[in-house]
């Protein structure tokens, strides 16, 4: 029988140690008793406690994770932990994966060990309570708190970087942790009478806690399964949390029974500056009026018009699909993927793009939610015909001599009726007012294509097309 | 006033919003010596508990309760008799401080009234933060709520300083915030979250851009918002229908759900009863299907419909969807194990790394954190297979739904 003594309690360097020479020495688990110097389980030890067996160089592997769950194990109350670590790693030497079997009794109560321990620091960090000693420059803070677990080395550099510039102590019946602003020391434990008592904010931080507390709501027991009352001795605020839930009820009734009070000074909304009235091309007044459309169902997922851009005065009306993602967020036409390549065509074709106006056929953004993204949706043809109206009142407020349709949907409403591109695109059509118009594809359609080539061929295309548009907007500037 | 009974009427006129998590920031600390605090990695710490079960992370208070507006539902709102306060700035600054360093709080919830106009509002509520960060050298979490149809360079400036933003939605459709709070427009809200996506957007191509330049900051914990429930008529499917196209659009961190619950002075035009808190439950039950669980709202509830009280959203699903059942653990995808009832995103990856080297046997479910009652029916293991009726029976679903005296909510 091997009789190991540990120096400490949390002593998981010497665990290390005798574990690695003991498995190198064969000596089985049910061979071995372990105990913590000065520690309840070495009094049931021999008086000679055997010496560790000195390790011959040998090592050997263990998976990162088994080192991982081991560190935070040993840091646990029960004093079963250094037994059953040596026996899973007495396990483990022979088969690595076992480490992964969660079902595994060994690996299941490791497991659970370790998360009872980070649960604890968790809890330490969150229920620590400092009180102030001293006053402003010459503050000391103290905080008393009872762990569960072995858990003050692990728990004190988080309080160490949060706290950094205050001197602070943590007292606990194990070991008591200080910050002098510079490095952190341990100390051995002590009572809490050692600690000090009320520090002058906390009846602040009681009325805050019962402020904010919505007695409607009372869930005690949801409370207690995130504070356990094993915590409560030491937070201030607990000393409330009884009447609390026990007015609670009596407030939530008072609050039923004499609600109900009709408004005391019934607030009138300010009144909506005087609008203008709207000359049928006033631009303005219809961007205003489109902004509150709701002629489809478009506009309820959607999160805002986006109406065209441009000068009054262009000659040159580009109208597109509908807005995308990045437009529907910023609230103006082609600022996405597609209109930075729309702009890169438009100085290619030598077209002065801040001299045309550019809006869209239907004036929402479509879209399916899938998770984090929007799925752009084709707007049908009851869309496209609801939201024309906007598309005819830009065009009686612009008077544009050219209109460039990109896309099928754009075409649809520059001629009023389902128009394929493929026949009718690159050249000059005459509309029934004595305008003109041009059709050519989206640029969203190209930055669709996968094929780096056709890609290519299809801009030079499409650059093409927009150079008609230049040449008529030359011929316009020349005769000005 | 003195500074503790502004307080009292500061926090209580914020206790209705729902949005108070301290998580998913940046991880910070002042081991550097200059100034004080650092957030947690991943979740935030709650510090304490109400006895309505909710967390207290952060300082939640407004600036000021008075308000310009009249939003039926809201305790502050311009009409109501409550007693009114207003914070100073250096009070608030000094209170965070002194609130944090005794560790009571992982920093600062900020909302405010809308006093005067949008800017000036968002004004005050930005220099609080901007003081506890340049002159105190606050690295605490900051949550700041945005004021909608604030100026750009306020917002700018919100997102520098703060983890979070959020602005609420309040209601889950137009016509009830229209007819619930006539000065707020769901479209000013939306427009002001899509500006905040953006921004956040903009920050993260600048972080992940290879540049030298140093990465633009702005609200590393991102948005939220929050939603009342039970005030109008909205279903479920409307609520949640709603919350897709938020985390869609906006790219929302949560959406928080808050079951209208009675105010002191309350308004005649509104529910005075218990707060719906089970529906409240099963919406972010519904809410985490959707975001963790690849699930579809049309999934987990029909049009117009509502979630069931009874039992969960995936048990409902799994109930109504019976052929895919029984399923074998030790075979099935990942995706088919996340839609077992009683499966959570955990368990299924302790049941994929088990399998690779065991089989998974009745005896080990518990080890797996798996509730049996609710799973048996639905699985099939090495040593257990449900009788084929069990699937079939009309009254399965009996036996999930709670004795009836579980049911009761609250008192
Ligand atoms: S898409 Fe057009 S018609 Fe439909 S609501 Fe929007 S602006 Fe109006």
């Amino acid at each position: 029988m091997q009789y190991i003594t540990l120096d400490t309690e949390t002593d998981f360097e010497g665990w290390r140690k005798a574990a690695r020479s003991l498995v190198l020495h064969h000596i089985e688990p049910r061979d071995i008793t372990w105990a913590v110097q000065g520690g309840e389980a070495e009094l049931f030890a021999p008086p000679a406690p055997s010496p560790i067996l000195e390790v011959s160089d040998g090592t050997f592997n263990v998976s990162a994770k088994f080192v991982e769950l081991a560190k935070a194990a040993i840091l646990h109350r029960d004093g079963e932990r250094f037994a059953i670590l040596y026996r899973l790693l007495w396990r483990l030497k022979d088969n690595h994966d076992l480490i992964e079997v969660a079902t595994d009794p060994d690996v299941a109560q490791i497991t659970a060990m370790t998360r009872a321990v980070h649960r604890d620091e968790h809890k330490m960090h969150a229920f620590v309570r400092f009180r102030e000693i001293g006053r402003e420059r010459a503050a000391h803070y103290v905080a008393w708190f009872e762990p569960e677990h072995h858990i003050v080395e692990l728990a004190a550099p988080f309080f160490a970087k949060r706290f950094a510039d205050m001197p602070w102590s943590i007292l606990t019946p194990d070991l008591c942790a200080h910050w002098d602003g510079h490095a952190l020391s341990f100390t051995p434990g002590v009572g809490k009478s050692e600690a000090p008592g009320e520090d002058r904010l906390e009846e602040t931080w009681r009325r805050y806690y019962a402020s904010i507390f919505n007695p409607a709501r009372l869930k005690v027991k949801a409370m207690q399964t995130e504070m356990p009352k094993k915590y409560w001795r030491n937070l201030p605020e607990a000393s409330i949390i009884k009447p609390l839930i026990e007015d609670a009820e009596r407030m939530t009734g008072a609050m039923i029974a004499n609600a109900a009070t009709d408004p005391h000074k019934p607030q009138k909304r300010p009144e909506a500056p005087m609008k203008r009235k709207p000359a049928a091309d006033d631009l303005e007044t219809l961007r205003e009026e489109a902004a509150h459309c709701r002629a489809c169902h478009l506009y309820k997922d959607a999160t805002q018009t986006v109406f065209g851009e441009g000068p009054r005065s262009a000659n040159i009306m580009l109208v597109g699909e509908q807005p995308g993602d990045k437009e529907d967020l910023a609230g103006h036409p082609f600022v996405g993927p597609a209109g930075q390549m729309l702009d890169r065509a438009l100085e290619e074709a030598g077209v002065d793009r801040k001299k045309v106006y550019v809006t869209n056929a239907v004036k929402h953004f479509k879209f399916v939610p899938r998770g984090k993204i929007r799925l752009h949706q084709k707007p049908t043809t009851p869309e496209i015909k609801a939201c024309r109206q906007w598309y005819e009142r830009e065009v009686s407020a612009i008077k544009p001599e050219l209109i460039v349709a990109m896309g099928a949907t754009a075409a649809q409403s520059v001629f009023g009726k389902i128009t394929p591109i493929g026949k009718t695109r690159g050249r000059l059509i005459d509309l029934p007012d004595g305008r003109k118009a041009l059709v050519t594809v989206h640029p969203s359609y190209l930055l669709r294509l996968p094929d780096p080539r056709a890609k290519a061929l299809e801009y030079q295309r499409f650059v093409e097309d927009l150079k008609i548009a230049a040449g008529l907007q030359k011929k316009a500037a020349r005769a000005a | 006033m003195d500074v503790q009974r502004k307080l009292e009427i500061l926090a209580d006129a914020a206790k209705y919003d729902a949005s108070c998590a301290s998580s998913g920031t940046e991880k910070r600390d002042s081991s550097d010596g200059k100034g004080m605090g650092s957030t947690a990695p991943g979740m935030g710490i709650c510090h304490s508990y109400a006895p309505d079960g909710r967390c207290i992370s952060l300082l939640k208070v407004l600036l000021t309760n008075a308000c310009n507006y009249d939003c039926l539902y809201c305790v502050n709102r311009a009409s109501s008799n409550v007693a009114r306060a207003r914070f100073t700035i250096d009070e608030l600054v000094k209170l965070t401080l002194d609130f944090y360093r005794r560790n009571y709080i992982e920093g600062l919830f900020l909302s405010s009234g809308i006093i005067r106009n949008p800017d000036y509002t968002m004004e005050q509520v930005v220099s609080v933060a901007r003081k506890l960060r340049e002159e105190h050298h606050f690295r605490g979490y900051i949550h700041l709520k945005t004021i909608p149809e604030a100026a750009d360079a306020l917002i700018a400036e919100a997102g520098k300083y703060a983890d979070r933003l959020s602005i609420n939605i309040e209601m889950p459709q137009e016509t009830s915030l229209q007819q619930f709070a006539p000065e707020k427009d769901v479209r000013a809200i939306r427009r002001t979250m899509g500006r905040l996506r953006l921004k956040l957007d903009e920050a993260e191509d600048s972080r992940s851009a290879k540049t030298k330049a140093k990465p633009q900051r702005f609200a590393p914990a991102g948005q939220s918002t929050q939603m009342i429930v039970g005030a109008d008529s909205a279903t479920d499917h409307t609520i949640l229908h709603t919350s897709a196209n938020l985390y869609g659009s906006y790219r929302l961190r949560r959406v928080y759900y808050s079951a209208f619950s009675p105010i002191p002075d309350a308004s005649r035009a509104l529910p005075l009863v218990q707060p719906p808190l089970l529906r409240e439950h099963r919406l972010y039950q519904a809410d985490w299907l959707m975001r963790f669980y690849g699930f579809d709202v049309g999934e987990i509830v029909d049009e117009r419909a509502m979630l069931p009280l009874e039992i969960d959203p995936k048990l409902a699903w799994a109930l109504r969807h019976r052929d895919r059942f029984p399923l074998d653990v030790n075979r099935a995808s990942r995706e088919e194990l996340l839609r077992v009832p009683g499966f959570g995103t955990k368990a299924v990856e302790r049941i994929i790394a088990t399998r690779r080297t065991t089989t998974i046997r009745l005896s080990d479910l518990a080890r797996l954190h798996v509730p049996r009652h609710k799973a048996l029916p639905f699985i099939v293991l090495s040593d257990h297979r449900p009788s084929p009726h069990r699937l079939d029976e009309a009254r399965l679903i009996e036996r999930f739904k709670p004795k009836a005296t579980q049911l009761g909510f609250g008192f």
